[in-house]
C-alpha cells in the first residue's frame, strides 16, 4: 500500500481532474468499471459554488500529439454535488478526492468548508488556475495570492489539501513553496498549458471559449521539468501529471520526485489506461526488486 | 447492454471501396451494437502517442451495419488525418476500439422515413436492415451517390444533379411530408439536420437525429462534444448521439 497524505492507496496511479467522469462511465461500462477500477484514487471534475454551463462549442482541437480543450468547467454546482453526486460516489472502490474552484479565497473557503463533514470526501484538490476577481491576479500563478489563499482555507478543513499548480507562471517552484508555506499537504502538477487554435478559414479562434489548455504527450517534457524543479524546492508530496501514456512515462515523473502520477488525456483514448499504466509501473518495480 | 470496459484490439477483416467511401469490417464478438450507436476507432499502428503526431485521438464512427459472428462495419471518407489513416488500413491489421457507445435510435412501431446526407447515411443502413423504411439520400455528386447502393430502393438527390434529383434531399422530404408520414430518422451534415428538424416541426412529425461532434473520449469524460438543447448543453456521446429533434435548441 502507498501512503499519500494519510490515504492508503493500492498503487501510484490516479486520474487527472476533468479527465474521467465515473458516473457517466458507469452508465456506459456497467459493473466492470468498478470490478477493474483503473485508479488508486478518484479525482472529481471541478466543482464550483454555482452551476456552470461550460463554454460554447467547439470545445476541442486535436494538435500534434495532444489536445487543446476549452471546456469551461461545466458542473451542477456545490449543492447538486453534495446531494446528487456524493451519495452515488459512495460506491467507489477507492478514496474520493474532490476538486473545487472559486474566484476568491472566500468562495474557495466556502467550498472547502462544505466538504468538511462529508466522510465520503477523503481529500480536497484546489483548482487555482483561475483569476482572483478581486485582485485580477491568477491565484495559482502568483505566490503571494497562493499563500494568502491557503492561509484562509487551511483552518477550514481537517482533510488533506492538494493544490493543483498551473505551468502558466514564471516560477512554478515558488508557487509550490508558497502553497506549502500556507499549509498545503501536497501539490499536483501540471495543469494544461495555455494554448490557442485558429480556425482553418482565418476567422479567428477555433474554440468557443477563445484560448484553451494543451494536454497530452506534447506536454510531457514540460511536466517532467516542472515536477523536477518543484521536488527540489518542497518536501510535501507531489502528484505528477502531464502527457503520461505509459508506465515508463509514469516512472520518469516518480524518478523526478513525484509520489503519485495522474493520467489525464490518455484516459480519453482508453478508459482503462490507468490500470495498464499502473501494471506497467509495477512490472518495472518488480524487475528492479528482482 | 453495457459496452466492454477498456480499449480493445479487433482485427480488420473486410475492406471495400464504394466510390469515395471505404467500408471497414472488424470482428467484435464481445458486443452487439444497436442502430445509431458508435465506436471510438483508431489503428493499432502509426496512430499518435509517443513520438506520433496527428492523428492522436480515436475517431468516433457510427456503426453502419452488424453481421454474423460479431462483424461490425463502418463507413468512412478520407477527410483528415484520422480518417485517412483508417482508410489506409489493410485487412489483417488491428484496430483499437472502445464501444459500442451512446444511445441509438429507438425501435419504431412502424418503419420510419430515413433521411441521410453524405457520410451520414452510415447509421441509416443499420436502421433500414433492422426496421425497414424508405431512404431519401443526398450526396454531393454521382461519385458519392454510389453510397446509395448500401440501401434497398433509395431515392437519391445530388447537389450537382449528376445523379437522381438535382437539389437537396430535403426537397424530396418535403414531397414525402404530404403523404401522411409519422416519423423521420435522419443523419447528415448540420445544415441538413437543421432543415429536417424544421420541416418535421412544421408538419407535426416526430424526428430522431443522429448527431456528429468532434469528441475526445466517447464515454462522457471529456465534455468536449456538447450540443445545445432546450435543457442546456448535453454530451453527444452519452446523452446521444441520437436526439429527438424537438429537444434540440
Amino acid at each position: 500500500m502507498i501512503d499519500f497524505c494519510g490515504l492508503r492507496l493500492r498503487h501510484r496511479v490516479i486520474n487527472a481532474s476533468g479527465c474521467f467522469d465515473v458516473l457517466a462511465a458507469e452508465r456506459v461500462f456497467g459493473e466492470q468499471l468498478f470490478e477493474r477500477f483503473p485508479f488508486a484514487a478518484y479525482v472529481s471534475k471541478t466543482i464550483t459554488l454555482s452551476a456552470r454551463d461550460g463554454n460554447p462549442p467547439p470545445r476541442l482541437w486535436e494538435s500534434a500529439a495532444g489536445l487543446i480543450n476549452s471546456i469551461g468547467l461545466p458542473n451542477r454546482g456545490l449543492a447538486a454535488y453534495l446531494d446528487g453526486d456524493l451519495p452515488a460516489l459512495a460506491a467507489l472502490p477507492v478514496p474520493l478526492i474532490t476538486n473545487v474552484m472559486g474566484s476568491t479565497p472566500g468562495e474557495i473557503g466556502e467550498l472547502v468548508a462544505a466538504l468538511e463533514d462529508r466522510p465520503a470526501v477523503a481529500a480536497i484538490e484546489l483548482n487555482v488556475s483561475c483569476p482572483n476577481v478581486t485582485t485580477g491576479l491568477d491565484i495559482g500563478a502568483d505566490p503571494g495570492e497562493l499563500e494568502a489563499l491557503l492561509l484562509h482555507v487551511r483552518p477550514l478543513s481537517s482533510k488533506p489539501l492538494i493544490v493543483k499548480l498551473t505551468p502558466n507562471t514564471a516560477d512554478v517552484a515558488a508557487c509550490a513553496a508558497a502553497a506549502a508555506a500556507g499549509g498545503a499537504d501536497a501539490v499536483s502538477l501540471i495543469n494544461t498549458l495555455r494554448a490557442l487554435a485558429l480556425a482553418p478559414d482565418g476567422s479567428g479562434a477555433w474554440l468557443g471559449g477563445g484560448s484553451g489548455g494543451l494536454s497530452g504527450p506534447a506536454i510531457r517534457a514540460v511536466a517532467l521539468a516542472a515536477v523536477s524543479r518543484v521536488a527540489r524546492r518542497v518536501t510535501i508530496p507531489i502528484v505528477g501529471m502531464g502527457g503520461v501514456a505509459s508506465g515508463r512515462d509514469a516512472r520518469e515523473l516518480l524518478d523526478a520526485g513525484a509520489t503519485l502520477v495522474a493520467v489525464g488525456t490518455e484516459c480519453f483514448r482508453d478508459p482503462a489506461a490507468g490500470a495498464r499504466i499502473a501494471s506497467e509501473l509495477e512490472d518495472h518495480f518488480t524487475q528492479i526488486a528482482g | 447492454m453495457s459496452a466492454p470496459f477498456g480499449r480493445r484490439h479487433v482485427e480488420l477483416r473486410t475492406r471495400l471501396e464504394l466510390g469515395p467511401y471505404v467500408l471497414l469490417g472488424a470482428i467484435d464478438e464481445l458486443a452487439h451494437a444497436q442502430p445509431g450507436q458508435f465506436y471510438m476507432v483508431a489503428t493499432a499502428e502509426r496512430w499518435g502517442g509517443g513520438d506520433g503526431e496527428r492523428p492522436y485521438l480515436a475517431r468516433a464512427l457510427s456503426v453502419m451495419r452488424t453481421g454474423e459472428d460479431g462483424l461490425v462495419e463502418f463507413l468512412l471518407e478520407d477527410v483528415g488525418p484520422g480518417t485517412r489513416r483508417l482508410c489506409e488500413a489493410r485487412v489483417g491489421e488491428d484496430l483499437l476500439v472502445v464501444g459500442p457507445l451512446g444511445h441509438g435510435f429507438t425501435a419504431p412501431a412502424t418503419p420510419p422515413l430515413l433521411v441521410g446526407g453524405g457520410i451520414g447515411i452510415a447509421p441509416l443502413v443499420a436502421v433500414q436492415e433492422a426496421w425497414g423504411g424508405h431512404a431519401l439520400l443526398g450526396f454531393r455528386d454521382a461519385a458519392h451517390a454510389q453510397g446509395a447502393q448500401l440501401f434497398a430502393d433509395p431515392f437519391v438527390s445530388t447537389d450537382d444533379g449528376s445523379s437522381g434529383h438535382h437539389g437537396r434531399v430535403t426537397d424530396l422530404l418535403e414531397a414525402e411530408l404530404k403523404s401522411g408520414l409519422r416519423l423521420i430518422y435522419a443523419c447528415g451534415p448540420p445544415a441538413m439536420l437543421s432543415e429536417v428538424r424544421a420541416l418535421a416541426a412544421t408538419h407535426g412529425v416526430g424526428s430522431q437525429l443522429a448527431l456528429e461532434a468532434p469528441m475526445a473520449c466517447g464515454f462522457g469524460a471529456c465534455y468536449g462534444c456538447v450540443v445545445a438543447t432546450l435543457d442546456g448543453y448535453r454530451r453527444v456521446c452519452v446523452d446521444g448521439p441520437v436526439f429527438e429533434g424537438a429537444v434540440l435548441a
